[in-house]
């Protein structure tokens, strides 16, 4: 198929995603919309093109490894597991409920498909390196790729992370940062300017590759070109907006952490169904 | 107002705008939640003296204690489990063992954290801070006390752990209550002879609701607020002991090295009595509602009044 069929196909599939993003939060009436949203093409074109993993076996061993370092934004990976057959799709509306598997923060092993337990901001990525220098120890081919938030580079451990995966050469490590620009109080460049993201990430000695992060031809071809790089982990820089895909959230504070009320849910979902892609 | 529902939360950030005129050197830093510890309500009114730090939480420790050692009285607002745990190693060498006026607001304490789960909710953050020397440690009760505590955290010499909860709690004290550093609270005087019920932060309202219950069956039980958990008020501890004889402790927290554990290691040397610790056992937290999470555990009125009244019949917390 034609990549710029392909490209449609998983649009389509990020749509939905972004209906059940929505519909989880509306539904637990907590949860985080904004950060969800803006990872939800990246999360669609790992989970349905580029990562070996197989819902009938999930722990089988050559899988490929994905860790969402910046956990807060569980409500995308949830959505991409249950809608790849991991889970059933209706076990989605009980996040953050009481006893369910799909906890406030992803828990690894209480879920099929969560690999790392995340939530506090910057561990992720060190449980990354750690998976992707396990792979190259047992010279297994399999990769692992994680999600960053880019106010979550602010911590320490980040590049304490990126250092330590130059080190030891983890080529099969691809992080993805999702650059929208937004953190908990606000823009990061009155937070804590980050300057160039991409030369920050050259400097510690990773190959940095930057793309739009909702035009899905644009991230296919750079995944693409990621996976045939060697020698030097990999960063993706994907320039996003925090709450893509509904009008009233994108770029907004204000939906950093929020659930919508009915009325906003409707008006969220008549978007994310109606609109253009 | 007594009953009024307050999240200390903001009473804390409402305290810092109110007294910021009378400390010049008050200064708040913030790692990338003060729109949730509510130290927003600062930002916007003194922004000169605010912080921005980025999501890096030790290293705002390590700015602040360098603030301190030239004067200023820094408050370092941030999820309390983040604090106690990412922070740790800057809180214990360049706070505690510097003994400089690094101020910590523990904000989300205990199980609320908004459904966050396990990486959230900060159940060993006062067993974390009572191991360090010269912590001292604030677990006001309601909005009333989390104001004065706020004041007193930043008039004391030294580093203070003040924490606070995330959700509404409802007013225990009247507007004039002053908390007395290292003292305890008498909510309920009780009876000799019966139990006592001693606890900290929002657990206290729920002692108090529980007291009310066994009152209404004639168990006239103690209840002692612990405002304070380090130093703690080992005379209120020990008095409690000798005069009721059997005493309950209840936290939002883990029952390891929390208040139940501080209690039981001084009357273990002091006042050997029969001691039952409400608060959360050997676990992490899980995402849910807290009521349901709370009530899962013992933590409502009901639950404290049950172990209370076990343990007045002379049974322990099994009823075995
Ligand atoms: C160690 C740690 N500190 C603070 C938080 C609270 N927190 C959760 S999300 C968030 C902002 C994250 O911003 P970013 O990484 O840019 O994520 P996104 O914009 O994609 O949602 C903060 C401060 C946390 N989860 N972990
Ligand atoms: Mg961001």
């Amino acid at each position: 198929m034609k990549l710029e069929e392909r490209a449609r196909e998983l649009e389509a599939k990020a749509r939905e995603l972004r209906f059940h993003i929505v519909d989880m939060v509306h539904a637990a009436q907590s949860g985080h919309c904004g950060g969800s949203l803006s990872a939800a093409d990246i999360v669609t074109a790992l989970y349905f093109e580029f990562l070996n993993i197989d819902p009938a076996n999930p722990d089988k061993g050559d899988r490929d490894r994905f860790v969402l370092s910046k956990g807060h934004a569980c409500p995308v990976q949830y959505a991409a597991l249950a809608l790849r057959g991991f889970f059933p799709v209706a076990e989605l509306r009980s996040l953050r409920a009481m006893h369910s598997r799909l906890q406030g923060h992803p828990v690894q092993g209480k879920l099929p498909g969560i690999e790392v337990t995340t939530g506090s901001l910057g561990v992720g990525i060190c449980e990354a390196v750690g998976l992707a220098l396990e792979a190259r120890l047992r010279k297994a081919s399999w990769r692992v790729w994680a999600v960053l938030g880019d106010g979550e580079l602010g911590e320490g451990a980040v590049w304490e992370a990126a250092q330590a995966a130059t080190k030891f050469g983890l080529d099969n490590l691809i992080a993805v940062v999702d650059n929208n620009g937004l953190q908990n109080d606000g823009y990061c460049r009155d937070i804590l300017p980050l300057r160039s993201i991409p030369d920050k990430f050259r400097a510690f000695g990773w190959a940095v590759l930057e793309m739009d992060g909702h035009d899905m031809e644009d991230i296919l071809r750079t995944f693409g070109k990621a996976l045939l790089i060697t020698g030097s982990p990999v960063c993706v820089v994907a320039k996003t907006v925090k709450g893509k895909g509904v009008s009233f959230m994108e770029d907004k504070r204000d939906w950093h952490g929020k659930a919508p009320n009915a009325e906003q849910y409707a008006q969220a979902v008549a978007e994310i169904k109606g609109g253009p892609a | 107002m007594i009953d009024e529902m307050v999240a200390p939360r903001l009473a804390f950030g409402k305290a810092l705008v109110e007294f910021a005129p009378l400390f010049p050197e008050m200064v708040v830093l913030d790692p990338d939640v003060c729109t949730s510890t509510q130290t927003s309500l600062f930002r916007a009114a003194y922004p000169h003296r605010f912080y921005e730090m980025g999501i890096a939480e030790a290293n705002a420790i390590g700015v602040a204690a360098g603030l301190a050692s030239c004067g200023y009285i820094p408050w370092v607002s941030a999820f309390a489990v983040f604090l106690a745990t990412r922070a740790l190693d800057q809180i214990r060498v360049s706070v505690a063992h510097t003994g400089l006026p690094v101020k910590l607001n523990g904000s989300y304490g205990g199980l609320p954290s908004g459904r966050g789960g396990a990486t959230h909710s900060s159940i060993e953050d006062l067993a974390v801070m009572r191991a360090l020397p010269g912590m001292t440690i604030l677990t006001p009760a309601d909005s009333v006390e989390t104001r004065a505590m706020t004041e007193l955290a930043t008039r004391l010499p030294g580093p203070v752990y003040l924490r606070t909860v995330r959700c509404e709690v409802p007013t225990i004290f009247d507007a004039a209550y002053r908390p007395v550093l290292g003292k305890a609270t008498v909510l309920r005087k009780g009876s000799s002879g019966d139990v006592a019920i001693l606890s900290e932060g929002m657990m206290s309202a729920r002692a108090v609701a529980a007291a009310d219950l066994l009152a209404a069956e004639g168990l006239k039980v103690r209840v002692l607020h612990f405002g304070t958990v380090k130093p703690l008020d080992g005379e209120a501890v020990a008095a409690a002991a000798r005069e009721c004889g059997r005493i309950v402790t209840v936290e939002n927290h883990s029952v390891i090295g929390g208040l139940g554990a501080a209690v039981c290691e001084l009357l273990a040397e002091e006042a050997p009595c029969r001691v039952v610790r409400l608060g959360f056992p050997d676990v992490f937290m899980e995402s849910g509602d807290d009521g349901l999470i709370f009530s899962r555990y013992g933590l409502d009125a009901c639950g404290i009044a049950a172990a209370a009244r076990r343990l007045a019949a002379g049974r322990g917390p099994t009823g075995a």
